[in-house]
């Protein structure tokens, strides 16, 4: 690049600057999870491990996360299987309509997590009678968590092509040989991440959840809004913010590690 | 030969019926049940509720799309919901810019790698803990204020800082990715007929690289558009549509209306969407 010097250090500074900012908040929040001051003045008085002790025996906390749990990993599965599908069906074969299904697919992450929250909502409960309950809201994260599987087979798919799959059925292996002996196993790490990011955004989720999950249920970020207001909740909403974090971050992480095709997982 | 071999020889000759079984449970799924709920929440936007008992009567009228354009606090929260969606988008894309530059044309490979996991995993750590960390933040007695002297508390500015820090990420990216795409050779051009920094950036970086900053706009438009919970944390007493919404489903027990509301941002999207296709950005997702 022919830019001048100062150029580049001014935009290295921009990124400096944008990176810390990015981070800075999120170092708060772990932070004031064993700030021993109630009220999160800046800075810190002190340090201490009670809070995380408090929460650990948390009732309402360790509800919470137990249903965060269970909805994560269902709609992680079906998610799975659904994806897993409708990318060999995407990039394996042309069709009529192929370009309405792969945005059928994005639908319910391009449009306002709002929109798809109140329409699951109203269909549930208006159209088919259907109370509000774990279910409701697992079917709703599925819903979501689909494209995230999608776009990691996808990239696999594409990078992989189809020469060995090939070769395969050519020395006489039948579909369902090859698919265990040759696609899946080159598929599995992909699987994996995909897999991985998708519990990852059902464990974060909150909009869609706030509108599919019955009443009496919390996940861990429902329960984090619910605690939010409450003064002398604050020390274990902290904690619980700071799991959160980490929770989230790590799958994201080895996601990346897995799969070096994954631009960035599904959301973009 | 065993069945299975037998199956997958006769499924091998027939590719149609192998598409078929895989698309059937995607769209059974997303075709059915998500475009259904879709469809049935435009439908239920034009019903409405009996005040009496709550329940929602299966009437067709225009009312709710009424009160929605004649009642001046609608206008008022539409415009304004607008409005921080715009300012979301400008700022992020300032502050994106540069960022996205120094990544794809400075940074080595490897120093890339490390530079887009690093601003993508946050992206990822809870929405609610972001949003709530600014809240601690700009607290009377925060970092914010602590740094510089002083806090914008809680209100339109924290609420439009927030969203622009929440998602600051889904405009790098695209960026990035669009400048990576950018070819050096035309930059190089640019400078060897004499062009400055300004000049190769006004004339050739930014009309390349705009479709993907419209990518990006795409996300912080429709995150903005659809958020209440920001608002609720960090917004102090205002309110954008997404609150009218929520509002209506729980407090309110009116559906319907909520459905109505709901439509706003929808349409907004697809107008934007529609907009923004000649320039490519949609390639660029």
């Amino acid at each position: 690049m022919m830019l001048s010097k100062k150029t580049k250090y001014v935009l290295l500074a921009a990124l400096v600057l944008g990176l810390a900012v990015i981070y800075v908040p999120l170092l708060v929040v772990l932070l004031n999870s064993v700030n021993s001051d109630t009220t999160f003045g800046w800075p810190p008085s002190g340090f201490t491990l009670e809070w995380w002790g408090r929460a650990a025996q948390n009732e309402g906390v360790l509800r919470a996360l137990w249903t965060s749990l269970q909805a994560g990993l269902a709609a992680t599965a079906i998610a799975l299987v659904l994806g897993m599908m409708a990318a060999f069906a995407l990039q394996r074969y042309r069709f009529f309509g192929k370009d309405t299904v792969s945005l059928l697919i994005i639908l319910p992450i391009a449009l306002p997590g709002i929109v798809t929250g109140i329409a699951l909502n109203n269909a549930f409960r208006t159209i088919l009678g259907v109370d509000l309950g774990l279910f409701t809201a697992i079917v709703a994260h599925a819903t979501f968590c689909i494209v995230v599987v999608f776009n990691n087979v996808v990239a696999r798919l594409r990078r992989m092509g189809g020469n060995l799959e090939e070769a395969s059925m050519d020395l006489g292996a039948d579909g369902i040989t090859t698919f265990r002996l040759v696609t899946f196993p080159m598929l599995r790490s992909a699987l994996l991440a995909g897999g991985l990011l998708a519990f990852a955004l059902s464990f974060d989720e909150i909009i869609v959840t706030t509108f599919t999950l019955g009443a009496g249920l919390q996940t861990l970020p429902i329960w984090i809004l619910d605690n939010l207001f409450r003064p002398n909740q604050a020390p274990v909403v902290n904690v619980v913010a700071a799991v959160l974090i980490v929770v989230s971050t790590v799958p994201v992480y080895l996601a990346q590690r897995l799969s070096g095709d994954t631009a960035s997982g599904g959301r973009l | 030969m065993s069945i299975a071999a037998s199956v997958s020889g006769f499924l091998y000759r027939k590719p149609r019926l192998r598409l078929g079984m895989l698309l059937s449970a995607p769209l059974l799924w997303l075709g059915l049940a998500y475009l259904g709920a879709l469809a049935a929440l435009f439908v239920t936007a034009f019903w409405h509720t009996d005040t009496f008992t709550g329940q929602v009567v299966t009437e067709w009228s225009l009312d709710n799309f009424a009160t929605l354009f004649t009642d001046e606090v609608y206008r008022t929260i539409t415009f304004r919901t607008l409005g921080i969606a715009v300012a979301v988008t400008v700022i992020d894309a300032v502050i994106a810019f540069p960022m996205a530059f120094y990544m794809a044309k400075f940074a080595s490979p490897r120093a890339q790698r490390i530079l887009v996991i690093a601003v993508m995993t946050p992206l990822w750590a809870s929405y609610l803990v972001k949003a709530y960390s600014w809240r601690v933040m700009l607290s009377g007695n925060g970092l914010v204020g602590w740094l510089f002297g002083a806090t914008p508390g809680y209100g339109l500015t924290a609420t439009i800082l927030t969203l622009s820090y929440l998602w600051l990420p889904y405009m790098i990216l695209p960026i990035y990715a669009g400048l990576d795409r950018l070819p050096n050779s035309l930059v190089e051009a640019s400078s060897d007929l004499g062009g400055r920094s300004w000049r190769t950036f006004r004339s050739v970086v930014l009309p390349l690289t705009f479709p993907a900053i419209v990518a990006g706009s795409i996300f912080t438009f429709s995150l903005t558009l659809g958020d209440y919970i920001t608002v609720k944390i960090v917004g102090g007493a205002g309110q954008m549509l997404g609150n009218v919404v929520y509002d209506n489903i729980g407090a309110a027990n009116n559906l319907p209306f909520a459905a109505t509301v709901a439509t706003v941002p929808v349409v907004i999207m697809l107008v934007y969407l529609a907009a923004v296709r000649r320039t490519g950005a949609l390639d660029n997702l």
